[in-house]
């Protein structure tokens, strides 16, 4: 009997402690998902950040979406299809993003190597 | 290579700056208009979906409209104008309204539309790229959107319409 009673609460606790962490995980991917999205009626704010009617109704959609079933990429991709790319903060590497993405690099490696030579120059001068 | 990186940086701003950074969301022009169901505004347990209402071979004008706004009262005689087209059917969409304003503003500006469904939570807009009252599309007789006007319609866009489904009279 005491190992019966056992077994229920520690499946109780091990159901409600997964249950918890779902839900939580739900509300941090859509809180992430709200982050990523630009109200593109707003000055620079992201629709987590706004009251906007456009970010209330984008929000209020997200949450559908999460309850349908779809997954992050899939909101990411029915928004873009109706607002486009700018809607995402994160913008897509493609032709007209290859500067804003390889420019970095480039630049961090054109460093890299400026500082190379500049450290063989001063050793071989001394 | 400080001039070439000062250029550089000029240029972008140049670019920048010289571009305009309102943004209309122009995704959907060209392409099929998206599938939608919307409630009737006559009848709140009838319901419509794009095919039904979109059905015949003529031109469209999709028009997102409240009572609240106050642009859309500004647009108003140029929809009713249109409304006198033969080749085109104004369909209105009542975006987040009471049905009570929604009668009164038709009431005292005159009604241009032939069917109007209710967006009671926005989402019927969203699912179209809009962003907000008044937007309007022109739906070509096979579903596909040729314009969109976001804010209220202009005289120039009256006769944007207007070239669009005369030309198609015409062929």
């Amino acid at each position: 009997m005491k190992t019966k009673l056992f077994l229920i609460i520690i499946f109780n606790i091990i159901f409600n402690y997964n249950y918890a962490f779902s839900q939580n995980d739900n509300l941090n991917l859509h809180k992430k998902i709200y982050k990523n999205i630009r109200c593109i009626v707003c000055q620079g704010q992201s629709v987590d950040e706004s009251n906007s009617d456009f970010a209330i109704n984008i929000k209020k959609l997200i949450l559908v979406k999460l309850e349908e079933g779809l997954n992050e990429e899939e909101i990411y991709q029915f928004l873009k299809s109706r607002y486009g790319e700018w809607i995402i903060y994160k913008p897509e590497l493609n032709t007209n993003t290859l500067i804003l993405w390889l420019l970095p690099y480039a630049l961090f490696i054109a460093g890299g190597f400026y500082i190379f030579i500049k450290f063989i120059k001063k050793k071989s001068e001394n | 290579m400080i001039f070439i990186l000062l250029f550089f940086v000029a240029s972008i701003f140049y670019k920048s700056l010289s571009t305009t950074n309102i943004f209309v969301p122009d995704k959907l022009i060209g392409k099929n208009l998206p599938d939608f169901k919307a409630k009737s505004f006559y009848d709140k347990n009838k319901f419509f979906t794009k095919n039904e209402i979109f059905n015949e071979k003529k031109y469209y004008l999709l028009n997102i409209w409240a009572s609240w706004c106050g642009p859309c009262r500004e647009e108003h005689p140029i929809l009713i104008k249109l409304s006198n087209e033969d080749n085109l059917e104004i369909v209105g969409l009542n975006f987040k309204d009471k049905k009570e304003s929604a009668l009164k503003f038709l009431n005292q500006n005159g009604n241009p539309y032939k069917k109007i469904l209710i967006d009671d939570n926005g989402s019927v807009s969203i699912n179209l790229g809009a962003y907000g009252v008044p937007e309007t599309f022109l739906i070509n007789e096979n579903n596909l959107i040729e314009l969109k006007f976001v804010g209220p319609l202009k005289i120039s866009d009256h006769k944007k319409i207007l070239k669009k489904i005369n030309n198609k009279n015409e062929n």
